[in-house]
């Protein structure tokens, strides 16, 4: 299985407001990758737009999923070609029951030319596989039966990502501050569960500010995103350098991006006082 | 005076309450079209009504004719004189399943709750056309005292009975519809609960209009003596007609001290059904009385269940669902009136909007002089799938007394992008997503429903929804 994930100049918008300035980045199957940067520079935009939100218009440049041309399809048939996104701030639907929400969805990506109405995976099978998963990220069984994101804490909400990503078994995924809002212990057990889950078995694009998602699952590659554009790449050490000691050394280095990064941090500020 | 009126099938009119199935549903009796003294008068000869029935039905009409149209609501363009006000399907009433003809089981699958039917069959009272054609009465409900009888059964077998509630918790002139159907009035159930006895199973009808230009006018009274308690639930699904059809049922309830009631309703009419039916509960001392009301379809539906709290610790708990699409108008809603100290009551009303259909939430909630402690809390959420379609809220709130807590929460939303690109990541399609989430909007009604009735209105949803999306 080698497929490979493939953005080449992506520039994207919202409201007329240039927010990535040219994205290229390539993932094979089985690799690790992180995306870190400052705050605003554009790193879940990017995760965004690869998974198909409808808000960004794409004014440039191409996302491949081997030959399949992913800015072509909406976000469900981007997930049923195996593209997975776990949200930094995930939405919730109040009535919809968790567990019913994923056995829809697992069966939609399992097969993705299910036409509407078509059965879904039978119950018991279902059942016992959720089980398991939730098993083994230590979940309370209860969770299944409660409303999708409906009042969770934050870190209910990321191991429900996290559940998601197990159930869903993509080809590639965008994990966007998976490990943001956890306390110590269950970022260790997400930590460990991701690589459990996906290390080498999907391509892995992990956003993230902090150290131990990248100690469980150390990158093979190293992105650093600053005004909208990947400005470097290097090995587990450059993710080691960003998060023990900051960014400094990336802004001295990349001016204009680092001005393009100011600009859009404080454009939103200006919004939300505005706003 | 029989010149005008059609009788089919060459069968004698004394032949109707004989046990006698026929294969086809050819209307067996029907009256003229509109409606005058002389028609009402016809009906109840036809079914062998006492002569206060009579009266009943002639003093109604005159309240009828001399009542205006309701000013709330939507636009009515209804001719009276071209409906048909009784019809009369195959005779008799059927004791076991297998006395049912095959046609008539088919309607049965067609309403699509063959399990349900089956399951609850002793139970089961079904309105086909204008007359309960089935019902057969659990033993062992029977051997607890319960009666539960189509209406005109009633009125012959339960007379005493029947006269003392029979119109004194609507009656005919609370409003022009409920005095159409206090003057034609036909089929529906009567439902007593002796004091104390408790069922555990939900007593269920189901109800179809067949004949075109054919108004329905059921009529159904339900007492529940003190300490009992019932559930009864009917669901309707209409077929499409191509002119007019009106259906004006009217509901009365009647919950005595320390009772409970459940009544669920839900109602999928054809486009063009006018649905204008009144239902009204009386709950006396420490009662509950529960309306759970979900309405699709129709092209126009008025309908606000009410509870009047009559007693010390009365409860009303109305929860309503109102689905409007292209073409539809849902005006609904819900009354409360705290007539006595200490009493509760609590509205729910989720209305979704789509295709430029229109749902309006008309409440009322009042408060008497001198029903001091009372609680009243209302909770109207409304949903709107697309910029064409509409929604409104016409509370009406008036407190006579001080010391009450009335609170009353109102909330439009429209569906959401990010909860659609949610679902949609994970592989949903947009028209799965927007089913989901409308069925999640309406889930916590839902789940008041029983089983069969919560995955029938979650399909119905799921047949309203489809197409919408694109
Ligand atoms: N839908 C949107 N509408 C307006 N502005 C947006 C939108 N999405 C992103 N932006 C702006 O684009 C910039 C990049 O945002 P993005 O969320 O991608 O940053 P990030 O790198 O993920 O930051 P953080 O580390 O804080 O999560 C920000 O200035 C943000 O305000
Ligand atoms: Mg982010």
């Amino acid at each position: 299985m080698s497929h490979v994930l493939r953005i080449e100049n992506l520039r994207v918008s919202v409201d007329g407001k240039p927010i990535l300035r040219g994205v290229n980045l390539e993932m094979k199957h089985g690799e690790t990758h992180a995306l870190m940067g400052p705050n605003g520079s554009g790193k879940s935009t990017l995760g965004l737009v690869i998974a198909g939100h409808p808000g960004y218009e794409v004014t440039d440049g191409s996302i491949f999923l081997d030959d399949e041309d992913v800015l072509e399809m909406e976000a469900d048939g981007r997930a049923r070609a195996g593209i997975f996104m776990a949200f930094q701030r995930p939405a919730s639907v109040p009535g919809v029951k968790m567990a019913d929400f994923l056995r829809h969805a697992t069966t939609n990506v399992r097969r993705p030319d299910r036409k509407e109405g078509e059965e879904l995976i039978p119950m018991r099978e279902f059942r016992q596989e959720l089980k398991a998963k939730m098993e083994q990220l230590k979940m309370d069984p209860e969770f299944a039966r409660r409303y999708v994101n409906d009042g969770f804490s934050g870190g209910e909400m990321k191991r429900a990502e996290i559940l998601q990503l197990a159930m869903l078994q993509p080809k590639f995924a965008i994990l966007d501050e998976t490990d943001s809002g956890l306390d110590a212990d269950a970022v260790r057990l997400a930590s460990a569960s991701i690589a459990e889950i996906g290390r080498e078995k999907m391509g892995l694009l992990i956003i993230t500010h902090h150290d131990k998602l990248l100690e469980h699952n150390p990158p093979q590659f190293t992105h650093v995103m600053l005004g909208g554009r990947i400005v470097e790449t290097g090995g587990p050490e450059l993710a080691h350098e960003l998060y023990s000691q900051g960014y400094d050394r990336i802004r001295a280095a990349y001016p204009e991006a680092d001005r393009a990064n100011q600009e859009m941090l404080s454009d939103e500020a200006a919004e939300f006082a505005l706003g | 005076m029989a010149t005008e009126t059609a009788i089919e099938n060459n069968a004698a009119i004394g032949e109707i309450n004989k046990y006698d199935f026929r294969t086809e549903s050819k209307a067996f009796f029907k009256a003229r079209k509109g409606i005058d003294a002389e028609i009402v008068a016809q009906i109840s000869e036809m079914k062998g009504e006492p002569d206060w029935m009579r009266d009943f039905r002639l003093k109604s009409l005159d309240v009828f004719f001399s009542k205006p149209m309701p000013k709330w609501g939507g636009g009515i363009d209804l001719d009276f004189q071209d409906i048909y006000y009784y019809l009369k399907p195959s005779e008799g009433k059927g004791k076991t399943w297998d006395d049912v003809p095959q046609e008539i089981k088919d309607t049965f699958d067609k309403l699509g709750i063959p399990e349900a039917e089956r399951k609850f069959l002793a139970g089961v009272k079904a309105q086909f056309e204008s007359e309960v054609v089935y019902g057969s009465l659990k033993e062992d409900l029977a051997a607890k005292g319960v009666i539960f009888l189509d209406t005109d059964s009633a009125v012959r077998e339960h007379p005493e009975l029947v006269r003392e509630y029979f119109g004194k918790i609507i009656p005919p002139h609370d409003n022009k519809f409920a005095a159409l159907n206090s003057a034609v009035w036909s089929g529906g159930s009567f439902i007593y609960i002796p004091p104390g006895v408790k069922i555990e199973f939900p007593l269920q009808a189901y109800f179809r209009i067949n004949a075109e230009n054919m108004g329905q006018f059921e009529r159904t009274l339900i007492i529940v003596d003190e300490g009992a308690e019932v559930h009864y639930v009917e669901g309707c699904t209409a077929p499409m007609y191509s002119s007019e059809s009106l259906h004006s049922a009217v509901v009365e309830v009647v919950c005595k001290r320390g009772s409970r009631c459940r009544y669920t309703t839900i109602q999928n009419w054809a486009n063009n059904i006018y649905n204008l039916v009144t239902k009204r509960a009386m709950a006396y001392a420490d009662a509950t009385m529960e309306w759970v009301d979900g309405n699709l379809g129709s092209k126009l539906t008025m309908k606000y269940p009410a509870v009047y709290m009559m007693e010390p610790g009365a409860r009303g708990e109305i929860l309503s669902i109102a689905f409007s699409s292209h073409g539809q108008h849902q005006d609904a809603g819900a009354k409360l009136v705290h007539a006595a100290p200490n009493t509760t009551g609590q509205i729910i009303s989720k209305s979704i909007s789509k295709n430029g259909g229109r749902s309006s939430y008309r409440g009322l909630v009042r408060v008497e002089k001198g029903a001091k402690n009372s609680k009243c809390n209302v909770v109207c959420d409304a949903l709107i799938l697309d910029p064409h379609s509409r929604s409104d809220t016409y509370p009406y709130i008036e407190i006579m007394e001080q010391d009450v807590s009335v609170g009353h929460e109102a909330s439009v939303s429209r569906i959401g992008e990010e909860q659609l690109f949610y679902l949609m990541s994970r592989g949903l399609s947009e028209a799965e997503a927007s089913t989901m989430i409308v069925n999640g909007f309406i889930e916590p009604l839902v789940k008041e429903l029983p089983m069969e009735y919560a995955v029938e209105m979650n399909r119905l949803i799921q047949l309203q929804m489809e197409g919408s999306v694109g």
